[in-house]
């Protein structure tokens, strides 16, 4: 019989100081005789990192942010003794300074929906106890107990539910191929290779609520037809591995994995393979060559996984994030999902609100909501003093929506018509100290870096479109240059063998599709205008603004920044080597970006830069 | 190189040729870095050719043929980290420790890795300095934690610092449990 509370402690943000919170909030507890009666529970990702460590007090959910080891004596003393809050560690809004007590009332969380994220940051991932309690493996109960696998296949098509990953392929139909394929082994696989760069919803899935993801993948492997599931884990995340792992030791003593699962006959197992670093093996067929054991290189697809997949044999793949949307499901009705969302694309997406945004973090939104409630409700809108530039999705498949689309609602159709795509749910907001040049070429050098090689497009067209890319944000653009860009990009986008490839060129025709003035500039005026392509820029003290305070003296690397206090400094532009520490620093604006033609230097820029026609690596 | 821990680490896994890439991490992870004697035990243990293992050790980035300093510098360069500083951050590293990213210094002290996306986006620009995590990093924090490893200092994380990403599983060597 589990022990009865009166109030549970979550404390979240894993990661951090957590540990140490919790040993002394319990330490505490103790103290003053209260072990009895309240819990401490180390929870998931909460997904507001900001604010962090978080702290939240159940049932009342009073929700303290940035909670120090200091605060605790007080907050026992205060919220678990007295029932008050303590008002310094609850929320505020940023603009309005007004407190929000109950985290279910902050913007952040009041404009999500948390269906695949339910858990998260709620219960301790460690437990299946807390899992079963929270209506944990009651789906996989109802489906052994109850429904045939056509029976659950039909569900999930009716739900809805499309691939979490980013293509968005039909869950259901997926999971019917593969049923119907001809074979007696077949196999399920999570993917948990989250390699996408700004993303990490899949990591707090894992982290946060591993026996979802277990829950999900038993069911699928039910429905298809098989007894062997894998999870393919990322190699940067331990903590994932550990507690998927140790999620799989607990279901097995439970009986939920294993032989005879839940004494319904059906025998299911699941092993965890951690990657290697190699961004092409979220790729499907690339991620099964890893599981062989071998290089991860993609083929062709002729013949689709679902038929000859991992080891030739059938195997029905999914994201993370789509397993863990299968128990909820297969609970509440495929009806129930297709009535969250859009026409085409039903249900939520966990995004990773990041970037130049007030509150970044880890979201969950139905599918249909614009950008900009994203952006401006739950983000809370770029920081102090600066202009939303582009939205990035896709990860490095995807493509920079511009500030003016922010209407946009954020579903499939709609993010892949404006040239970008849904991908696995990184969402970089950028401001206007971020080039698109600049991102063009930050996700070709990426791309560059993990293509690996098998096709000549991909390989060279990357590596040419690089060298385009650079030689422009180094002065050295053309005329021409856009259009040798365009044709390239192109070409890799209709050549390439595989996803990797085909979606290579979206970032570059994205930024030329919307901010072709930017790269216009920087070849034709050779400036920057964000400020960032430093062979193009140069830093000016303005004399007006400057009260002396000698802080850009003390950030400058090069000692290149002289002045008296309370007199306007100067910067030496032989020693200037546009770092930006200086800029960074100023609180009085007085520092301006301007054309490296607008200041007297030496030839090659007086700084030690000198433009390379090998900057490519 | 300890080959009796390598074959060890090979026959935990039966010797099965498809557990390579498995196989590859745990050696590194004993070993810190894949020496040649290391990649031709396991191709002979594993029987196959010495260039199948050294393709699949050059193909994945989370190996490494050289040794690494002893403490290791990675630079989040994630497009999170990328449009918040990442890059500064690096350059300021490199310039701190004067070695370019993917590089040792003389002494051996220190490697600086630029690596892309640790995952803890919403903290950047992050660093990772020998497993420990640290977040919304500033050019001069940077310059002073390196100081302070290279004065030997003991340093707890500083409190207010906000610092929770997945830390890699903790290298070490006394503690490796025999696999199987």
């Amino acid at each position: 019989m589990a022990e009865l509370y009166r109030a549970d402690v979550l404390v979240s943000c894993l990661h951090g100081r957590s540990p140490e919170l919790v040993s002394a909030l319990k330490q505490e507890l103790d103290r003053r005789g209260l072990a009895g009666e309240v819990k401490v529970v180390e929870t998931g990702c909460r997904g507001f990192c900001t604010m962090g460590p978080v702290l939240t007090i159940q049932p009342n959910g009073i929700f303290y942010t940035d909670v120090q080891l200091a605060d605790v004596p007080e907050i026992v003393e205060e919220t678990l003794v007295k029932g008050r809050a303590v008002q310094r560690l609850l929320y505020k809004e940023p603009a309005t300074r007004k407190v929000i007590p109950n985290y279910d009332a902050i913007p952040f969380y009041s404009k999500q929906m948390r269906i695949v994220l339910r858990n998260c940051g709620m219960i301790d991932p460690q437990s299946i106890d807390e899992y079963i309690a929270v209506g944990g493996y009651e789906a996989l109960g109802k489906v052994l107990s109850s429904m045939t696998p056509e029976q659950v296949i039909a569900e999930v098509q009716k739900s809805g539910l499309r691939g979490r990953g980013g293509a968005g392929f039909a869950t259901g139909r997926k999971w019917e191929h593969t049923r119907k394929a001809a074979g007696e082994v077949k196999y399920v696989i999570a993917n948990g290779d989250e390699g996408d760069p700004g993303a990490f919803m899949d990591r707090a899935l894992m982290e946060g609520d591993p026996y979802a993801v277990l829950e999900g993948l038993t069911i699928g492997g039910f429905a298809v037809g098989t007894q062997q599931g894998y999870i393919y884990v990322r190699d940067e995340y331990p903590l994932a591995v550990q507690n998927l792992r140790s999620a799989i030791d607990r279901a097995h003593e439970y009986g939920l994995l294993g032989s005879d699962v839940l004494g319904s006959g059906f025998d299911f197992d699941i092993r965890i393979v951690r990657g290697a670093g190699a961004f092409v093996c979220g790729e499907s067929s690339a991620l099964m060559q890893s599981l062989e054991g071998k290089v991860g290189e993609p083929r062709a697809k002729h013949v689709h996984a679902t038929d000859r997949g991992l080891w030739d044999r059938p195997s029905c793949l999914n994201n993370v994030e789509t397993w863990a949307n299968i128990p909820p499901i297969m609970n509440k009705g495929g009806e129930w999902f297709a009535s969250i969302g859009t026409e085409r694309s039903k249900g939520t997406k966990a995004f990773c609100l990041v970037g130049k945004v007030r509150n970044p973090g880890l979201i969950e939104v139905p599918m249909g909501i614009t950008l900009r409630e994203i952006v401006d409700d739950i983000g809370g809108g770029p920081p102090k003093g600066r202009e939303i530039k582009a939205v990035q999705t896709g990860g490095p498949s995807g493509g920079c929506i511009p500030a003016s689309m922010l209407d946009l609602p954020v579903d499939y159709e709609s993010l892949t018509e404006a040239g970008s795509m849904m991908g696995s749910g990184g969402m970089i907001v950028m401001d206007d100290r971020t080039c698109m040049v600049d991102i063009a070429r930050y996700f070709i050098d990426f791309l560059k870096d993990e293509s690996c090689g098998k096709c000549s497009t991909c390989r060279e067209g990357i590596k040419r479109m690089l060298e385009i890319l650079t030689n422009i944000s180094a002065g050295l653009g053309k005329p021409g240059d856009i259009e040798v860009l365009e044709s390239l990009a192109k070409t890799v986008q209709l050549a390439s063998l595989c996803g990797l490839g085909k979606s290579a060129p979206n970032p570059v025709l994205s930024t030329l599709h919307y901010f072709r003035e930017e790269y216009e500039k920087h070849i034709a005026e050779q400036f920057c205008p964000a400020g960032v392509c430093r062979a193009l820029i140069a830093y000016q003290v303005v004399a007006e603004k400057c009260k002396g305070c000698g802080l850009c003296i003390k950030a400058c690397p090069q000692e290149g920044i002289s002045g008296t206090a309370r007199q306007p400094h100067a910067i030496d532009q032989v020693k200037c080597i546009q770092c930006g520490a200086c800029f960074e620093v100023c609180r009085l604006d007085a520092i301006q970006v301007v054309p490296r033609s607008a200041v007297t230097v030496g030839s090659n820029g007086g700084n030690g830069y000198k433009p390379v026609r090998e900057v490519v690596r | 190189m300890n080959a009796q821990r390598v074959i060890e680490i090979i026959q935990g896994y039966d010797g099965d040729p498809t557990a390579s890439l498995a196989i590859l991490q745990d050696v590194q992870r004993e070993l810190k870095y894949l020496p040649r004697e290391a990649l031709e035990l396991i191709a002979q243990q594993l029987d196959m050719p010495v260039g199948y293992v050294y393709r699949l050790a050059t193909f994945f980035k989370v190996f490494s043929l050289q040794p690494k300093g002893e403490h290791i510098c990675k630079i989040c360069l994630g497009t999170a980290c990328h449009v918040k500083g990442g890059p500064l951050i690096l350059e300021t590293m490199e310039r701190e420790l004067g070695v370019k990213a993917g590089n040792t210094t003389a002494d051996g002290k220190f490697s600086v890795e630029g690596v892309r996306c640790l995952g803890a986006c919403a903290l950047a620009p992050i660093i990772v300095i020998d497993d420990e995590p640290l977040g919304q990093m500033t050019p001069d924090a940077v310059v002073t934690r390196v100081r302070q490893l290279r004065a030997g200092e003991v340093v707890k994380i500083p409190a207010q610092m906000p610092v929770k990403v997945a830390v890699r599983e903790a290298v070490d060597l006394s503690a490796v449990p025999p696999k199987g």
